[in-house]
């Protein structure tokens, strides 16, 4: 491998190669091999939900569409088979309809990657707004302090009171019609608060620290003290929980679309689809396996890059890891 | 300490008012009250929607209502539902229904779990290690709903029909034997010979237990006899002596051994006692069995007198609660019978109209438990099992722990008396902080389970725009997070003296 390269010579006691922190991150990250095993199938299941059925007007490579009802063939059972012929099996090969079809014969492959297309989009939109709500108020309740910090501060409160799925289902009853971009959004407004709470732990520290009194020494302002000072040097913490924020959004938005209150027909979403076809179970059980193979894929592959982010960014926690 | 709790619970009164105004102004806007009755037909609708305006107050603001409700809840009232009826009475049925699921559920999570992450920690870096840190983090990607509805079908009704005619495949019997095989080898420290004996062992107790259990068709019948409950009561008292004081001085063990063996002796002896007892029969005689070990450890102690009741007393109560679930095996197949040999329910909290002893109660009790905190239990299991992994890790590398064993004191020693007992600690914070998941976890199994619980309440209240039952359940659970919240500091305080509350 080359990147060990250096790392053997410096262990000869060669020359020491000097390294930016994000060069020592990325070497970090890439050395856990869990973590890469899952960014490698995080990418995957990525790829396959958008080029299969296409975005939008975009067409894919799957001929069928999730829209069109078909007769049923063969009682709508999946045709994928992954045994080979020496082995007993039916060989490896995709069939007409590898996940099958449901009970109007829509082909059941394409309507789940139409699923994991939203849910997967939800579970981004949510990280992202909560990410930087998050990072904000905590930032500015770390930084200025006094009536702002209070301010912030009991609204967190206010907010972690109330169980997380709570009150994102009563958001979700709220907005769910509007589309699953606003839901999205909702969703992400009301689950800031933990995020918040850890950047502003950090702002709290970092703003007693030496290079902050110098940069308000020279006369920064306040904002480019924040941006340019101290938030870099939080960007660990914000990064592993923004990972870990997109795991536990497609499990929230799918629980919140499972008890109906999530995303809405005609959206289809992974959640969506087990609550539709729940009653299918002893007829037509494939209907309820795809979708939970596809949440559990996604869910555990970026539990494993938080992971491997985790680490990355805070060596000594490699030998002790929660 | 109770200037700390009297500001705590001024600040939390706050909190959770703002909290009781931001759900019920979004219940209140969540969609159409009326739906339902906009679609009925006939002359009864106007009427119908003019009562539930009137019921409802919906022709004054949100809030005008928030504060009607608020004023109610001081006079000590819940409101009614959209319906009329009375929330208060609505929540109590579904209150004592959800708590018996999350309180099982919860106990069994850390017990396991616990265990699981210490001997997770003591055994770092083994294969067993590697093993646990897979399955946490499968247990974290998983949707607890998928999985709730997987072990309907697989668990309850697979194994209903396979109680019909209880016989172990070779095939099965073969698997299974090899992954107790695999975990014992990865449980053993030591050469690969020391991990293959544990292989073949652990692999050949399987097969011979099983192949017993399938051929005697135990499963139709089951029950541990009297035989089963002394090998098993006395395993627990040497297992149970070993873990507290050691077997360097007899007394404790002597006294757990007598504990087990009148345990034993008294299950038969007490057999019309038994037959058909109260809850409060019950309770009286697990406060008898405590005393009575008591007084055996306090008798046959010697020098480990404190180790020896406590091992005596825990024995005893082990013993007890081995006799409670032989007693339960044994009217197993009588209420087989009477449901119709579904014993494992999958919806509901106990069968309709069903009456029996106080063990056939218990049965139906326990079969419609099952499931449901299965469920419930694979959700927090996977954050114990971390948290008292990395806690127990952490404690294990500090100083206190490295003089102990420079000491010479043994290493039963250092773990459960130096190491667990601070490691522990971070847990207790955990338990507060994990029932809110808890609460929420709750609401996917009632739903998927049909239990008329806390979650269905919530549920059912949010989909019809109706704030009362929403509320009432926030009140439980919002309440339930801050005094928990503030229980965990208080203890955490209390069991590390360097935290002062202030």
């Amino acid at each position: 491998m080359t990147i060990s390269a250096p790392a053997s010579g410096a262990a000869q006691g060669m020359t020491v190669v000097a390294r930016t922190q994000g060069q020592m991150v990325r070497r970090r990250f890439f050395r856990h091999r869990a973590a890469l095993v899952g960014m490698l199938a995080f990418g995957g299941v990525v790829l396959l939900a958008f080029t299969s059925i296409g975005i939008g007007p975009i067409p894919g490579w799957w001929d069928k569409s999730y829209l069109t009802t078909g007769s049923l063939v063969n009682q709508g059972r999946p045709t994928l088979s992954v045994v080979p012929q020496f082995l007993g099996g039916e060989g490896i090969r995709f069939g007409e309809h590898p996940f099958g079809q449901d009970n109007i014969g829509i082909d059941y492959f394409a309507l789940t990657m139409r699923g994991a297309q939203q849910s997967i989009t939800v579970a981004f939109i949510v990280a992202i707004v909560a990410t930087t709500v998050g990072t904000l108020a905590g930032a500015f309740a770390g930084y200025f302090r006094k009536l702002t910090e209070s301010v912030i501060m009991r609204l967190t409160d206010v907010m972690i009171t109330i169980p997380i799925l709570i009150i994102a289902a009563i958001v979700g009853r709220t907005f769910g019609d509007s589309g699953i971009v606003i839901l999205a959004v909702c969703i992400g407004l009301v689950t800031w608060p933990t995020l918040g709470r850890l950047v502003r732990g950090e702002f709290l520290s970092l703003r007693e620290k030496e290079f902050v009194e110098a940069a308000r020494a020279v006369g920064s302002s306040a904002g480019r003290i924040i941006f340019r000072h101290v938030l870099p040097n939080t960007i660990g913490v914000i990064i592993v929980s923004a990972t870990l924020a997109v795991a536990n959004a497609v499990l929230l938005e799918s629980a919140l679309s499972f008890l109906g209150v999530g995303v809405q027909p005609p959206d289809v979403s992974l959640g969506q689809l087990i609550d539709t076809y729940r009653s299918a179970m002893t007829t037509r059980p494939w209907l309820f396996w795809w979708p939970g193979v596809f949440i559990i894929a996604i869910a555990l592959s970026i539990n494993f890059i938080g992971d491997g982010l985790r680490d990355a960014f805070d060596p000594r926690q490699t030998r002790v890891r929660a | 300490m109770i200037a700390f709790i009297a500001r705590r619970l001024v600040t939390s009164f706050f909190v959770l008012l703002a909290a009781t105004m931001v759900i019920f102004g979004l219940t209140s806007i969540a969609g159409d009250p009326l739906a339902d009755l906009r679609e009925l037909p006939g002359p009864d609708r106007e009427r119908r929607m003019a009562d539930r305006i009137e019921r409802m107050n919906l022709d004054s603001p949100v809030w005008v209502r928030y504060l009607s409700w608020l004023g109610n809840l001081f006079r000590g009232s819940l409101g009614v539902n959209r319906d009329g009826q009375d929330v208060g009475v609505l929540l109590r049925e579904a209150l004592s229904a959800t708590l018996q699921l999350v309180v099982a559920a919860t106990v069994l999570a850390v017990v396991i779990g616990v265990i699981v992450g210490i001997i997770s920690a003591l055994r770092q870096y083994s294969t067993f290690d590697y093993g646990v840190t897979l399955a946490a983090f499968v247990c974290f990607s998983l949707p607890l709903f998928w999985v709730a509805v997987m072990l309907k079908q697989y668990i309850a009704i697979e194994f209903n029909d396979w109680l019909r005619d209880p016989v172990i495949p070779p095939l099965i019997i073969g698997v299974l034997a090899v992954a107790a095989g695999l975990i014992w080898a990865a449980i053993a420290i030591g050469d690969r010979r020391t991990k293959l004996t544990a292989f073949g062992a652990g692999a050949a107790v399987t097969v011979v237990t099983l192949t017993l259990l399938s051929a005697t068709r135990w499963f139709a019948d089951p029950g541990i006899g009297v035989v089963g409950l002394a090998v098993l009561a006395g395993g627990t008292a040497i297992g149970l002596t070993v873990l507290i004081s050691g077997l360097q001085y007899r007394g404790p063990l002597y006294a757990a051994l007598a504990a087990a063996g009148i345990g034993v002796l008294l299950s038969e002896i007490l057999d019309p006692v038994l037959a058909d007892p109260s809850w409060t029969e019950m309770f009286g005689l697990a406060l008898v069995t405590a005393a009575v070990c008591a007084g055996l450890g306090y008798g046959l102690g010697g020098l480990l007198r404190r180790q020896a009741i406590t091992g005596a007393v825990a024995t005893g109560l082990v013993t007890g609660g081995l006799i409670f679930l032989d007693r339960m095996l044994q009217s197993f197949a009588a209420y087989s019978d009477r449901v119709r040999g579904r014993p494992i329910s999958t919806i509901g909290s106990r069968t309709p109209n069903f009456t029996g002893d106080f063990w056939e109660t218990n049965l139906d009790a326990a079969g419609h438990l099952l499931l449901p905190t299965m469920a419930l239990i694979l959700i927090s299991l996977a954050t114990y099992t971390r948290y008292s992994r990395s806690s127990m890790l952490e404690v294990m590398n500090l100083d206190y722990v490295r003089t102990a064993r420079a000491k010479g004191l043994p290493e039963r020693t250092v773990i459960t008396k130096h190491a667990f007992r601070n490691g522990m600690i971070p847990i207790t914070t955990l338990m507060a902080v994990d029932f809110a998941s808890v609460i929420g976890g709750a609401i996917v199994t009632e739903n998927v389970f049909g239990w008329q619980g806390m979650g269905n309440l919530f549920i059912e209240g949010l989909q019809q725009v109706d704030p009362a039952p929403v509320m009432a359940f926030f009140i439980v659970s919002g309440t339930a997070i801050v005094v928990f919240n503030m229980l965990a500091d208080i203890v955490y305080a209390y069991l590390d003296p360097r935290i002062r509350l202030s």
